[in-house]
């Protein structure tokens, strides 16, 4: 279905880090059900919302599921725009192949324009 | 597109997330602790005096009521009242940041 054809312009916001907060966690799942609905869905990775997809982690010891290799599983619900705030990945001392996925690396102000686009947003 | 901000700038990295991801000209509402962004004379003053070269900022009355703050607002911060609030989120598209 081309994406002329999809519903309204959502946006998944991650920006709090994983594992403190069950927010990340909350929007992973948020993603993977909307997923399945016809929705024209974005994804972006802003703030410490970044640390949400850095590979390698290793939860064992903490006691909580890892769950960062399912974001892996995006693609195979055809989401394919997903974003990344190259600033916030810098500031907090990762690269885009620190990653588990490789979302496309945009500055603020192309955050700005993406976001005004928007018809509604989920925040985690 | 209105920008909701419910948590003090002392606490919470809210309003720099708002000062740089905010579209120039989109309104923000300062609602519970939020309104502590805006008290005159606190140390967040000079940042949000900046934010509001570029924003229309707007404070919950009776939020500011309740912390004993109404009278301590920087200047040019426009008051709205609940009624108020729904009217900004009638008129515009919004993003919560908490």
């Amino acid at each position: 279905m081309g994406e002329e054809e999809k519903g309204e312009k959502l946006m998944i916001v991650f920006r709090k880090a994983p594992y403190g907060t069950i927010y990340s966690f909350e929007g992973l799942e948020n993603v993977l059900i909307m997923g399945a609905y016809d929705q024209d869905i974005s994804v972006l990775f802003i703030d410490d919302g970044i640390y949400a997809i850095k590979a390698g982690m290793e939860t064992e010891a903490v006691g909580i599921k890892n769950f960062s290799p399912t974001f892996r599983a995006i693609e195979a619900y055809d989401i394919e725009k997903l974003y990344i705030d190259k600033d916030s990945l810098e500031k907090r001392g990762l690269s885009i192949d620190d990653l588990v996925i490789q979302p496309k690396v945009i500055d603020a102000e192309q955050v700005e324009s993406l976001m005004e686009e928007q018809k509604n947003f989920f925040m985690f | 597109m209105l920008h909701l901000v419910n948590k003090s700038p002392y606490e919470s990295a809210c309003m720099d997330s708002v000062d740089k991801y905010a579209h120039k000209g989109s309104p923000i509402l300062l609602f519970e602790d939020g309104v502590y962004a805006a008290i005159a004379g606190a140390a967040f003053e000079s940042r949000i005096k900046k934010i509001m070269g570029d924003h229309e900022v707007y404070v919950l009355k009776e939020d500011l009521a309740a912390r004993g703050i109404a009278d301590r607002m920087v200047d040019g911060v426009k008051e709205v009242d609940y009624a108020g609030f729904v009217d900004l989120a009638e008129q515009n598209k919004t993003v919560s940041w908490s």
